[in-house]
């Protein structure tokens, strides 16, 4: 099983936890689901990012053609002043492992 | 005004006034209500699916439309962006969230006048194969009602059965095929990222198309996988596919990954000679667990092609086995990506929790995602680590190469369309699906349609026989980059050939005076 202090270095890259032991053990049977790409030799393949390598990126003119939509875009969000999107305050880093289950209790 | 039984296709009766667009919308709206008990909508666009019909008409009257999908109701998939309708992804996250743009396709698709109905049920975020993981509730499979299926189970009571018997549709794009397949809607759109559109099509017994990378625009898809995803087309007929994809393809300059090739729609030629082609068998597309009914198909398929002159041959795609495998790492690591903007900020479900930015982030997503989102961005981020890069993520990419390489291999080997079998049973009632988890179980039902996807090619359902439970089986067919004219062109001859029977649902003969069951085509 994966070392505790690696499962809350994903929880904290991720910021998803795993809730439980069900997906602690998901993440190993995953772990273990994608061990058997090491039984394909790939000596000399060049890794692939897309199908259209071969192609140009299409890169269009750099002229401004929409925008001028503050209004549209924060009628999503819950919480604004103002043209702001309001977070909470930052710089506050995750409580520790042990702490966590008291802060996220709430939710 | 109703047309009679055996008249001819939708849009020519649309044109020559023997149903008027606001009828059909009508008509299609009762339909919806009647079958709610599939699930397959999550929002129904009552009110505006009207007013497009009255504009339609409108333009129907002045001898002004604005094509061939004027006036044609149509279903979205809901992780489309559609303006002013919810966008749900069939998610708590973004429940109530309503986008302020229209996805590309789903704006061609009005400007084209056609009406759209509502959006359509899934997996949540697109991640599964069985439509059953939303937080809408599972889909139901049209055909667990039909006559056909019915009379092939054993019942004891009629009521017991229906409500413990039902099949799923498959998935992703549950929500869309079961639409399509119940005459709710004429055509619909549902993403193919790892078979998500083809897989429900066989299930449902519709044509299911999944276009080559780069030719639809993926503006507006909530992404999964941005090197794989493409918007698929839903339809009862290949013709209909041809014609969607016609309105649909093309370069999109807000989605640079769309290629700047011309596109022009084409319509299909009867093809009666297939003498030239070369059809290719993949072996290792006899995968383990593929049903012997399904594989004596696959085999009569073959001989169909070979006794009508086409060249036959078996052929190798090596790396096949690997592909569900390497699509697993890829395709959780670029969801941990992709999933990475939905922290309640700016859309969405957001936490009341307010301690801190991270904590609210943290928060935000354990109570918006499900344990099929969450588990593969875990994944995702632990093949992505720096001690594990190199070893999965760059593997998989490596890997990636191979199965396309082996695509490469065999079409410049002559071969012109392969031909395969789309799942490796028909559809599984949703009691015994349910036993195994998600990832299990999308591991073993995109074997057959996730290499097109790592290669980028176009494929297509094409519904075949039922099954000897009376559920639908289809089969697949696999063409080169671009090439979907040929790929489309086979598979109408293909379903010619097949004759695969109309549904028979009591829901929709109560409705029927001829404008859906006799439809096969709805725009020719």
């Amino acid at each position: 099983s994966p070392p505790a202090q690696l499962l809350d270095r994903l929880e904290r890259l991720a910021l998803v936890d795993f809730r439980d032991a069900e997906g602690v053990e998901r993440l190993q049977e995953a772990i273990r689901f994608a061990e058997q790409l090491q039984e394909v030799n790939t000596d000399g393949v060049e890794p692939m990012d897309s199908v259209l390598e071969d192609r140009c990126l299409y890169l269009r003119e750099d002229d401004v053609t929409e925008g001028n939509c503050a209004k549209e875009l924060l009628k999503n969000a819950r919480e604004k002043v103002e043209e702001y999107f309001v977070a909470p305050p930052g710089n506050i880093p995750l409580p520790k492992l042990d702490e966590q289950e008291t802060v996220l209790r709430g939710s | 005004v109703s047309p009679e039984p055996g008249s001819p296709q939708v849009a020519a009766a649309l044109k020559a006034g023997r149903v008027t667009p606001t009828e059909l919308c009508q008509r299609c709206l009762a339909l919806i209500r009647s079958t709610g008990f599939l699930n397959a909508y999550i929002t129904v666009a009552e009110e505006t699916a009207l007013k497009q019909a009255e504009e339609s008409e409108e333009r129907y009257r002045r001898g002004q439309t604005l094509g061939v999908l004027d006036g044609i109701p149509v279903s979205v998939k809901d992780n489309f962006s559609t303006a002013g309708i919810e966008t749900t992804c069939a998610s708590s996250m973004l429940k109530g969230y309503i986008s302020p743009y229209n996805a590309t396709v789903v704006q061609k698709l009005l400007d084209q006048g056609a009406v759209l109905l509502g959006k359509t049920n899934l997996d949540e975020f697109a991640m599964g194969s069985g439509s059953t993981d939303g937080v809408f509730g599972p889909v139901r499979n049209p055909w667990s009602y039909s006559r056909q299926y019915k009379e092939k189970s054993v019942s004891k009571s009629h009521s017991e059965d229906e409500e413990s018997n039902w099949v799923i549709t498959g998935g992703s794009s549950g929500g869309s095929a079961a639409a399509v397949s119940s005459f709710t809607c004429f055509a619909a759109l549902g993403s193919d990222t790892g078979g998500s559109t083809r897989n429900p099509a066989a299930h449902c017994g519709v044509v299911g198309l999944k276009p080559t990378y780069g030719l639809i625009s993926r503006h507006g898809l909530i992404p999964l996988v941005n090197s794989m995803d493409v918007p698929g087309i839903l339809t009862r007929c290949v013709d209909d596919a041809a014609v969607m994809l016609g309105s649909l393809a093309g370069h999109d300059p807000k989605d640079s990954t769309t290629v700047q090739d011309n596109f022009g729609p084409f319509e299909l030629p009867d093809l009666t000679d297939v003498s030239k082609l070369s059809i290719g068998i993949p072996k290792e597309y006899n995968a383990p667990g593929l049903s012997s009914e399904i594989l004596a198909l696959w085999s009569k398929a073959a001989d169909l092609f070979k006794n009508a002159g086409a060249k036959v041959i078996e052929v190798s795609l090596p790396h096949t086995r690997y592909s569900i495998v390497c699509y697993h790492v890829l395709c959780t690591a670029e969801v941990a990506s992709n999933m990475a903007r939905f922290d309640g900020l700016e859309y969405g479900h957001r936490s009341d929790m307010n301690e801190s930015t991270e904590s609210m982030y943290a928060a935000t997503r354990r109570e918006g995602f499900n344990d099929v989102v969450r588990g593969r961005i875990l994944s995702g981020n632990y093949f992505l680590l720096k001690q594990n890069y190199e070893n999965y993520f760059v593997k998989a990419q490596k890997v990636r190469r191979l199965i396309f390489n082996d695509f490469v291999k065999v079409f410049r080997g002559g071969v012109d369309i392969l031909l395969t079998p789309t799942t490796l049973s028909d559809a599984v009632p949703y009691m015994e699906f349910i036993k195994e988890d998600n990832r299990t179980r999308s591991a073993q039902d995109d074997i057959l349609t996730q290499a097109a996807n790592m290669a980028g090619l176009p494929a297509i359902n094409v519904p075949t026989a039922l099954s000897e439970r009376g559920l639908p089986i289809g089969l697949q067919f696999i063409g080169r980059s671009f090439q979907e004219k040929q790929l489309l062109t086979v598979a109408k001859w293909f379903e010619k050939q097949v004759k695969f029977p109309m549904i028979e649902l009591e829901a929709v003969k109560r409705l029927d005076d001829g404008v859906f069951q006799h439809q096969k085509s709805a725009f020719s």
